[in-house]
Order: structure tokens, then sequence, then C-alpha cells
């Protein structure tokens, strides 16, 4: 299962912005929205892929973000030999 | 105020000066473990600064789940008198026990520096023997502290008097320039700043006495 954590809209986001003004200086340009954020991966014990993804949504909102200024999205990920 | 819980987490770092600072005042610190589940016979409770379990995903996102925090929030809703300093103050918002968050400093620098700070609001057990307006200069410490929140929860915190201290000039580029944030009752309070660093004036600045003074002098329930 994979989190991805991003910062809420509106929230500032100044390591998105600094990387964002990093670009043009390495030669790449048109480079814009750039926003800086989390993703964690892992491997759930369920009985099926729905199970799995209301697991992973419920502790991405409990723990793995904080819903003040972040946004919490789970989705599969490929399954990964334990 | 007598009995003082300082709650020491896996990581926290300013359990000593916060203890020193109420024994100072004639409060009785003593340390608390962060797996102890009963606060009673404490008239307060610091959760000091530091790097609670090592601040691992967000500050203060996995203390809240420290057993001890059960027993703060009961604590908390009882209206015995809680501090938050620092690291202490984003487990309190992240416990959901002061509104809004703390988020990396808008410069993405570590601070270290005295600031200057105004007090706004003397409705809680921090500022209460503060005069509103008051500057005060208090070290900051910190790479987390920027203060953020919604725009309806802003509007709240200033309107009901909950901005208890703001900086002179904003460090980090908290919202409103908010330094300390207390809860509607004013029995929780928050702030980045460390007053129990600035004690004398040997060391810089004795300008944190009357706030943690206001705090020794606070009452369960008050």
């Amino acid at each position: 299962m994979i989190v991805d954590v991003t910062l809420r809209q509106g929230i500032a986001d100044p390591e998105g912005a600094t990387i964002e003004r990093a670009l043009p200086a390495l030669g790449f340009s048109g480079v814009s929205n750039v926003k800086a954020g989390k993703s964690f991966r892992m491997t759930i014990d369920a009985e099926s892929e729905s199970a799995a993804l209301e697991k992973a949504t419920s502790l991405a909102e409990r723990l793995l973000s904080n819903p003040v200024i972040e946004d919490a999205a789970a989705r599969l990920g490929e399954r990964v030999a334990t | 105020m007598n009995r003082v819980g300082v709650v020491v987490f896996p990581g926290s770092n300013c359990e000593y000066d916060a203890a020193a600072a109420m024994n100072a005042l004639g409060a009785k610190a003593e340390l608390v473990w962060h797996s102890t589940t009963d606060l009673s016979g404490f008239d307060g409770v610091i959760l000091p600064g530091g790097f609670a379990h090592g601040d691992y995903l967000r500050p203060g996102a996995l203390a809240r789940f420290s057993p001890v925090m059960e027993a703060v929030s009961r604590f908390a809703h009882t209206g015995g008198p809680v501090l938050g300093i620092c690291n202490g103050f984003q487990v309190l918002a992240e416990a959901g026990l002061l509104p809004g968050a703390l988020q990396k400093n808008i410069g993405l620098t570590f601070l270290s520096q005295p600031t200057t700070l105004v007090v706004t609001s003397n409705n809680s057990v921090l500022t209460s023997g503060a005069v509103i307006g008051q500057e005060l200069v208090i070290p900051i410490n910190h790479f987390v502290g920027s203060y953020t929140c919604d725009d309806e929860t802003l509007k709240r915190v200033l309107d009901s008097g909950q901005v208890v201290l703001r900086y002179k000039e904003n460090p980090n580029g908290s919202r409103a320039d908010i330094a300390g944030l207390a809860n509607e009752r004013g029995n929780v309070v928050g702030l980045m700043p460390h007053p129990e660093r600035a004690m004398s004036t040997l060391l810089g600045s004795a300008d944190g006495r009357v706030l943690l003074e206001s705090f020794v002098a606070a009452n369960v329930a008050a």
C-alpha cells in the first residue's frame, strides 16, 4: 500500500518553493507547481484489497498526516514479497 | 501551585531547565516519565522542549500517543494548568488540546535567537500576571515553529483572546505573528519560545519569570 501525504491547498510550502526556484539554475525550465510531500509504503494483511485500502486510509488520517495542514491519500502499490 | 509534573518523553531535553525554573519560583517540580497514566496529585503539568520520540514523522505526532497524554488530556479537561514549551506546544497541537499546527519555519532554517514578544492577552495561566502590550525578550530554538491554522480558527483565537503572545518581528512565518496560544478556558497554553531559559539577566534575560510566575500562581480548575 502507498500513502501520499501532501500539504493542503493554501498551506505554505517553503520546501516546494525552494526546489522550484533551484530548478532553472540546473537547466530545468518550464517546471512549476512543485509541491513537497511524503510517501509511505507498507504491507497490510487483509481479506481484500478494499479492506486493506480502508485500513491504510484510516491509519493515514489518524497518524501519518496532520489533517490541520495535510491531506493523505492511500492507493494500492505493488505487492512486496515478505 | 505546589507540585508540578514535568513530563519526560524519550528525546525531551529541556525538562531539567523547566524543573529548575519551577523550583526557583517556589514550586516543587517532579519529572514524570511518559509511560505514566496517573497525574493525580499534581497542581500543574509542563510538557518541555526537545525532540519527543525523535520528532519522527512530525514533531509531536508520536508523542501524542504516549500513555501519559490521556492523563494530560483528563487533567486539562478538569481545568488543570498545562504548559507546553516548544516541542511541548507541538505535542499539545498534535493532541488537539490546542487548535492549529506548527510547520517548518518559512526560511527553512533552524532558529536559535532571542526574540521580542508582545503580550496580547492575559486571559491564560501563562500571562495572567503580565500586562497587555508588555514586551518580553525570550529565546526561540526551533525548526518547526511556524504556527498555522485555517482562517476560521484564526479569527476565533484572535477574537477570543486565545492568542497570548505575538512576535514583535516574526522570525518563522507564523500566521498573525502567533508565538503563544491558549485554549478557550485559558488553562492550557503552548508557546514556541523558551521562558525557562529567560530566568536571569546573567543569562541574557529574566523576562520569562513573569510568565512562569503566572503559571505557578495558577490554581487547579481556575
